[in-house]
């Protein structure tokens, strides 16, 4: 750990930005997730009973120690867990007051890590992992947040520069910014296409879900490929699928509703574990050690 | 085994994996399975006790609803903003005792209708006669809704008209004629409304009005000087236009006092109703808003209004609609408001919210609404009644908002603009164009019973309830004065259906035909509780309810099988307290407020 006290004197922020070097990222991501679930809940009341919450945080946990514990001889850190049921709470709007999707949501996210492994990886996002297979599999039951998030610029602000300032401290910024430029370009360019007004098609981006998206899914570092520079080309090709999905919806094509709704996260749960698997097998992964884990 | 540090050896890791595979792929399945079944094994919808049947063009009503248009700047998104003015209200006009029926249009030169009831299951349409036909104009804007009452005592039912534009308060003659007195009552006010109520605030007798508005009320929607005319946020939204509170001074004139009574909501009203809610003998007001949560407002002895969230904060939606009805017989009045559902889109889920104001340790609404009920489509107005006599109360719901090409919808599109910074989709001409999309369109009406234990079950289909038609507003009203609720639903852009009910002949029932002395003359406002072996119903005349609707203002109960009801308690608006003990059953008791 560094001495505080020995750091050379300068601003608040550069201190606190140098403190933070030495905080495990997990932490950062799980302290921004808190703040977007009080400043959501307390702004809009977005989660939509508390009951969710307390379901979702600990179907996750436990999930996570049982078989963590069942299959790995020890409890590990639950952090991930805590991040991924912070996020299907945030994430997941279903039919009436029904509990299930978040029960069954908690257990697939937490339990794809230890199920869907290639060379002792988990390959999904748990959270998008939960989110994908819950709109494919349930969307008369289930969707997602859309715009419970009351829309404003002030609310918005806070989170994406809280976000931004830590995506960076936790050398993820290139991922977030590579994504939302890819974003812009490729949406400007099929609105063009379709002879479209632009504004539309990348108003999304300015959305609750997609923060959550930025900061939070695309951002995974036991997700991601390993270097940068092909960390940057499998953001490009999730924004291009992405892309692509949208524009069959353009075109009515029949996909199933998840595609409609959430086509970032099925583009990052379609690209995202090829590319993985790819990079796993490219660089002759062994085992991960027992104490690495999921960051979300 | 553990191998060191409490980790365990890579093969007994692979097979432990291949264990926790089968509750993972069970999990999987188990959505799957949770997303076919029903919410509710529909193992009871076989007997609801009732029928309702198409009887429109037997009526002799053939009311089709036209929709507007509007400056070419918002040509984009005409559909959505067009897609509200059919309403149906309720009134005896002619004072013949047998209720008639007034539905509006909302295209320039589309008449409304004022249909007749004759008596024999027919009806005419007398509007243009009536001077009520032709108030859709440029200049003067389009219909959409209207709200009857007696607002100057003199025994014939006076009708205000709400449009986008200006306010129209008709005086009833004599019962055939109409008068626009909208100058003369200080009501010439430029509204973008969809909905209003009578209501007696202060208890004096006289009938006071509150005017919902949607848009802001500098917006002329047929000469926009800008296309940022939109809601500011889907679900918080406050850049609406504002509610407005009208008192009725006795001499044919109206004050407005918003803001005195602090009751200038901006959150984009679509419906209010007004009613007792937390039984201090009061009336408050209970508003729907689009983009925004639902708002209560508690009437401090007609002095003002206090804005109240018991519980309402939380979830915030689009309300379209509210209901009142006891739900449970528990002689008090709960709460129904529509809002938005679209499978794998969005669920905002309908709330039922159980009134919990009068119980001390609440003093809250307490939403029970499950999967069944919460999900009736893009819903817009509803309403309670006892539509089989069995004595609890049934929940009838419209719903579709644009039926247009059934293969293109909008959703997708609109899943883009939704979750956008309000700052782009608070302008019109940046949504993406509708063209002719549907949005939710062609669903089917609901028709709840309420089962006890086994909670909501939609019978609508066993019913005979089937059209897929854009509900806006339904109405009920015992057309034929047999002791039946009949229901009428207004259609936007479409034809209006009236269902002529057929419940089992077995259950009784009574209704009460009630007329003010010290109160308004409509008894606009009287709640009544009626008390039969040991359960109590209570039921309120209403001064408007549902989605741009009123009911028949004569209140009616069903008994089931039992055929005496102990005593009615009647709670009129001027304060005063009436109990009437064992009347007569399965008729229409009239009852006359004591004048003393």
């Amino acid at each position: 750990m560094t001495d505080a006290s020995a750091l050379p004197r300068s601003s608040i922020p550069a201190r606190w930005w140098q403190r933070t070097s030495v905080l495990d990222p997990r932490y950062l991501i799980a302290g921004l997730i808190t703040l977007v679930l009080i400043v959501a809940q307390l702004r809009y009341h977005v989660v939509g009973g508390y009951e969710r919450l307390v379901v979702a945080l600990l179907t996750c946990t436990v999930t996570e120690a049982l078989l963590s514990a069942f299959i790995r001889g020890r409890v590990v850190n639950l952090q991930s867990a805590y991040i991924s049921g912070i996020s299907l709470t945030l994430l997941l709007k279903p039919q009436g007051a029904t509990l299930w999707p978040f029960v069954l949501g908690g257990f697939l996210a937490i339990a794809s890590k230890y199920v869907l492994q290639y060379r002792g990886n988990h390959l999904w996002n748990p959270t998008n992992f939960a989110i994908s297979c819950l709109l494919l599999a349930a969307p008369n039951r289930v969707s997602v947040l859309s715009h419970q998030w009351g829309n404003d610029l002030a609310t918005n602000l806070v989170i994406w520069t809280f976000g931004l300032v830590i995506a960076a401290r936790v050398r993820v910024l290139h991922l977030t910014l590579t994504y939302v430029a890819s974003f812009l370009v490729l949406n400007s360019v099929r609105a063009t296409l379709l002879h479209q007004p632009v504004l539309p098609e990348i108003a999304p981006i300015t959305g609750p879900m997609y923060q959550l998206f930025v900061f939070f899914m695309i951002t995974d570092p036991r997700t991601i490929v390993r270097e940068r520079r092909w960390q940057i080309v499998v953001v490009v090709i999730i924004a291009i699928v992405e892309a692509l999905i949208r524009l069959a919806s353009d075109q009515g094509w029949p996909l199933p509703t998840a595609f409609n709704v959430g086509p970032a996260f099925l583009a990052l749960a379609i690209v995202g574990p090829i590319a993985k698997a790819i990079d796993l097998s490219r660089s002759g992964a062994t085992p991960r050690s027992a104490g690495r884990q999921a960051t979300s | 085994m553990p191998t060191k540090a409490g980790t365990r050896a890579p093969s007994h890791q692979g097979l432990r994996r291949l264990l926790v595979a089968i509750p993972f792929f069970g999990a999987i399945g188990a959505a799957i399975r949770m997303d076919a079944v029903p919410t509710r094994a529909p193992t009871d919808v076989t007997h609801p006790g009732f029928v309702l049947d198409d009887e429109t063009a037997a009526a002799g009503i053939h009311f089709v609803h036209h929709r507007p248009t509007f400056d070419a700047k918002i040509a984009n998104i005409e559909p959505h903003v067009a897609a509200l003015g059919a309403s149906v209200s309720v009134a005896d006009f002619d004072s013949d005792g047998w209720p008639d029926l007034y539905f509006t249009n909302s295209k320039f030169g589309e008449p409304n209708a004022l249909y007749r009831n004759r008596g024999d299951g027919t009806f005419e349409d007398v509007a243009a006669s009536a001077g009520l036909a032709d108030l859709n104009r440029p200049g003067d804007g389009v219909s959409m809704g209207t709200v009857w009452g007696d607002f100057d005592n003199d025994g014939h039912e006076d009708v205000l008209v709400y449009r986008y534009g200006y306010l129209a308060l008709f005086k009833n003659i004599d019962g055939h004629h109409f008068q626009d007195v909208t100058e003369a009552a200080g009501l010439h006010r430029w509204v973008n409304s969809n909905g209003a109520v009578w209501l007696d605030y202060d208890r004096d007798g006289l009938l006071d009005l509150y005017v919902t508005a949607y848009f802001r009320d500098d917006v002329d929607l047929w000469h926009l000087s800008t296309t940022r005319i939109m809601h500011n946020s889907f679900e918080f939204a406050t850049n609406g236009g504002k509610n407005l509170m009208f008192h009725n001074l006795g001499n044919g004139k109206f004050e407005d006092v918003t803001d005195k009574l602090g009751v200038g909501s901006t959150r984009w009203t679509l419906a209010a109703a007004a009613a007792d809610l937390n039984e201090d003998g009061w009336p408050d007001l209970y508003l729907a808003n689009d983009y925004g949560p639902e708002e209560l407002y508690i009437n401090d002895h007609g002095r003002r209004f206090t804005l109240q969230t018991p519980g309402l904060e939380s979830e915030s939606k689009s309300g379209m609609a509210v209901a009142l009805g006891d739900v449970f017989n528990r002689g008090h009045l709960d709460v129904f408001v529509t809002n938005i559902s679209e499978k794998g889109y969005l669920f905002q889920n309908n709330n039922l919210r159980v009134n919990e104001l009068t119980d001390a340790g609440q003093r809250r609404f307490h939403n029970v609404a499950d999967p069944v009920v919460a999900d009736a489509g893009w819903a817009w107005g509803a309403q309670f009644g006892d539509l089989n006599n069995d004595g609890t109360n049934e929940l009838f719901v419209v719903n579709g908002f644009i039926s247009d090409d059934p293969k293109t919808s909008y959703w997708y599109s609109m899943s883009k603009i939704a979750g956008a910074n309000a700052r782009l989709f608070e302008d019109a001409k940046t949504w993406p164009a509708f063209g002719h999309a549907s949005l939710s369109g062609f669903e089917p009406s609901r028709v709840y019973l309420f089962r006890g234990l086994a909670g909501w079950t939609d019978v609508a289909k066993s019913v005979g309830v089937t059209d897929v038609s854009d509900g806006r507003a339904v109405a009920f009203a015992d057309l034929s004065n047999r002791g039946v609720l009949d229901v009428i639903v207004a259609n936007q852009n479409q034809a209006a259906i009236l269902y002529r009910n057929r419940p089992d002949s077995s259950n009784h029932w009574i209704e009460l035909a009630l007329t003010g002395t010290r109160s308004n003359r409509s008894a606009i406002g009287a709640e009544v509780v009626l008390e039969t072996s040991g359960m109590k119903q209570r039921r309120a005349v209403d001064g408007g309810m549902g989605f741009a609707s009123q009911n028949d203002r004569r209140l009616h109960f069903g008994l089931g099988h039992t055929d005496w009801v102990d005593r009615i308690v009647i709670h009129w608006p001027s304060g005063t307290q009436q109990v009437v003990t064992n009347p007569a059953v399965d008729r229409i008791v009239a009852i006359t407020e004591p004048k003393s």
